[in-house]
């Protein structure tokens, strides 16, 4: 037997859309746009991952500032439900495929705020997030990592939040408006 | 044979304009002393739009805005001549084309104005009414200039003016017309949308400006129509000031150091506001537009 060549990693039969699939990925995964929306207090840590010091832009992240042509939303630290109100409305404005990153402890046990009458503890039970990076708070290089990790999944085709989201559509609002009582928003944000 | 060499300017002008945008993007982290995105992030970035899903709906010319804005680039570069002694790449020029550059110069403008418009998001709309106002503003010192050509050459016509200026550096209309040359290249700044007149995307005011609402296959076209766009503006100054070109090398560099002016410019300056940028352009660039055209005439 001879050595394994690259070619012989390659699965037996792609069709068409397969390989446009791969080629969208890599091109998605190398040109990442952050709706520029910070929600609480990790907010400050967003703001120097752009700068100099740390430079995300030299890996294709870069801020928008609508939600329109953002791929990535950052929940970044503890969501009040006023504020998951809004954000629910800008997931939903944004086009797909689309990205959740929540940065910090709050968006997953709702961190020190965990008992608070009007922040939200679980975040995956109203949006869908792919990448959790956890800490209080993290450093920008964590959140650094956090799209790393996430540009890697989507070379992968493995974030399919987006899908999940459209999928159960149903259990998501009955969880959103378990939260906010006075939905005075349309059902289709898009 | 004609449509096949307007198909290769045309493809040729949005790689080069989109590179040029890559390469803006990574001299101006190289300035800010950073790393910054590759030279062809600009074309990782038309992909992923140009692939993304569009579920938005506006109305019938909020699809045709970006079209409009593709049409103004590709239309405005057709009508200059890259190389005068190539009979492809002296694309569509004739005889008083110069007037008709003007008008589609404008064209890309208004037709994005309309699309945007029909989008009713509150920031497009302030979008375009900066948009507009700056287009005027700087059209002012840049007719200004191109008047006192044509008056100085008895002619409208691009190529009569390239042609004019041949047979060396002192020949270039930026050493015998200096006024006309300051007040063009000044009105330029606003033409580029570069930044002490970078009034209509205004990141931090009005997000992306009149753009906010479009995504996707819209956003990919005003994309590679700005690329487009820019490089027709850089051969329109080149063959007006520098001298004009015969083959592709002299057209490269002469365009990349009209490139880098703007550039330069961007980096260091902050944001005029509406009024001042109008101003601004109605007063230095227009003066040295009019003093440029007595010197001519009398």
């Amino acid at each position: 037997m001879g050595k394994k060549g690259f070619l012989d990693n390659l699965p037996e039969k792609l069709t068409y859309k397969e390989v446009m699939e791969r080629v969208n990925n890599w091109f998605r995964a190398q040109s990442l746009w952050v709706i520029a929306y910070g929600t609480g207090c990790g907010s400050i840590e967003i703001a120097p991952t752009f700068t100099s010091r740390f430079d995300a832009e030299r890996m294709g992240i870069q801020m928008v500032a609508t939600p329109r042509q953002a791929d990535v939303i950052v929940i970044s630290g503890y969501l009040t439900v006023k504020t998951l109100k809004r954000v629910i409305r800008v997931y939903e404005q944004m086009q797909q495929p689309k990205y959740v990153i929540a940065l910090g402890s709050c968006p997953i046990n709702g961190g020190m705020y965990w008992d608070s009458y009007n922040t939200i503890n679980l975040l995956d039970d109203y949006i869908p997030v792919d990448v959790w990076v956890t800490g209080c708070m993290p450093r920008p290089e964590a959140l650094i990592d956090g799209f790393v990790d996430l540009a890697n999944m989507i070379k992968q085709g493995k974030v399919e939040g987006w899908k999940k989201y459209l999928d159960n559509i149903e259990d998501y609002r009955k969880n959103q408006k378990k939260i906010i009582k006075n939905w005075n928003m349309p059902n289709y944000n898009w | 044979m004609k449509i096949g060499c307007l198909l290769l300017v045309v493809l040729v002008a949005i790689f080069y304009g989109l590179f040029l945008g890559g390469v803006s993007r990574k001299l101006t982290a190289r300035m800010q002393n950073r790393r910054g995105p590759t030279v062809w992030q600009n074309f990782i970035d038309l992909w992923k739009v140009f692939r993304k899903q569009s579920i938005i709906n506006h109305g019938i010319m909020y699809y045709i805005g970006p079209i409009f804005r593709f049409t103004g680039g590709v239309g405005t570069l057709l009508l200059i001549p890259v190389m005068i002694n190539s009979s492809c790449w002296s694309n569509l020029s004739f005889g008083g084309d110069l007037f008709v550059i003007l008008y589609f110069m404008f064209l890309g403008t208004l037709g994005m104005a309309l699309g945007a418009g029909e989008s009713a998001h509150p920031h497009s709309a302030i979008g375009i009414s900066r948009g507009l106002a700056l287009a005027t503003a700087s059209e002012l010192p840049f007719l200004l200039a191109m008047v006192a050509l044509m008056a100085a050459y008895n002619t409208a016509s691009v190529k009569d003016i390239v042609i004019a200026q041949q047979g060396g550096l002192l020949h270039w209309n930026i050493f015998t017309h200096p006024f006309a040359a300051v007040a063009a290249f000044l009105a330029f700044l606003g033409m580029m949308h570069s930044y002490p007149f970078q009034i209509i995307v205004a990141p931090t005011e009005i997000p992306v400006g009149p753009a906010t609402e479009y995504s996707s296959t819209h956003l990919s076209f005003m994309f590679s129509g700005g690329a487009v766009f820019g490089v027709a503006k850089y051969v329109l100054i080149m063959d007006l000031f520098l001298g004009g070109a015969n083959d592709l090398v002299t057209v490269l560099w002469k365009t990349f150091l009209i490139f880098l002016w703007p550039l330069f410019i961007t980096n260091v300056y902050p944001r005029f506001r509406t009024e001042d940028a109008v101003r601004f352009f109605w007063y230095i660039p227009a003066l040295s537009g009019v003093i440029g055209l007595l010197i001519v005439i009398l």
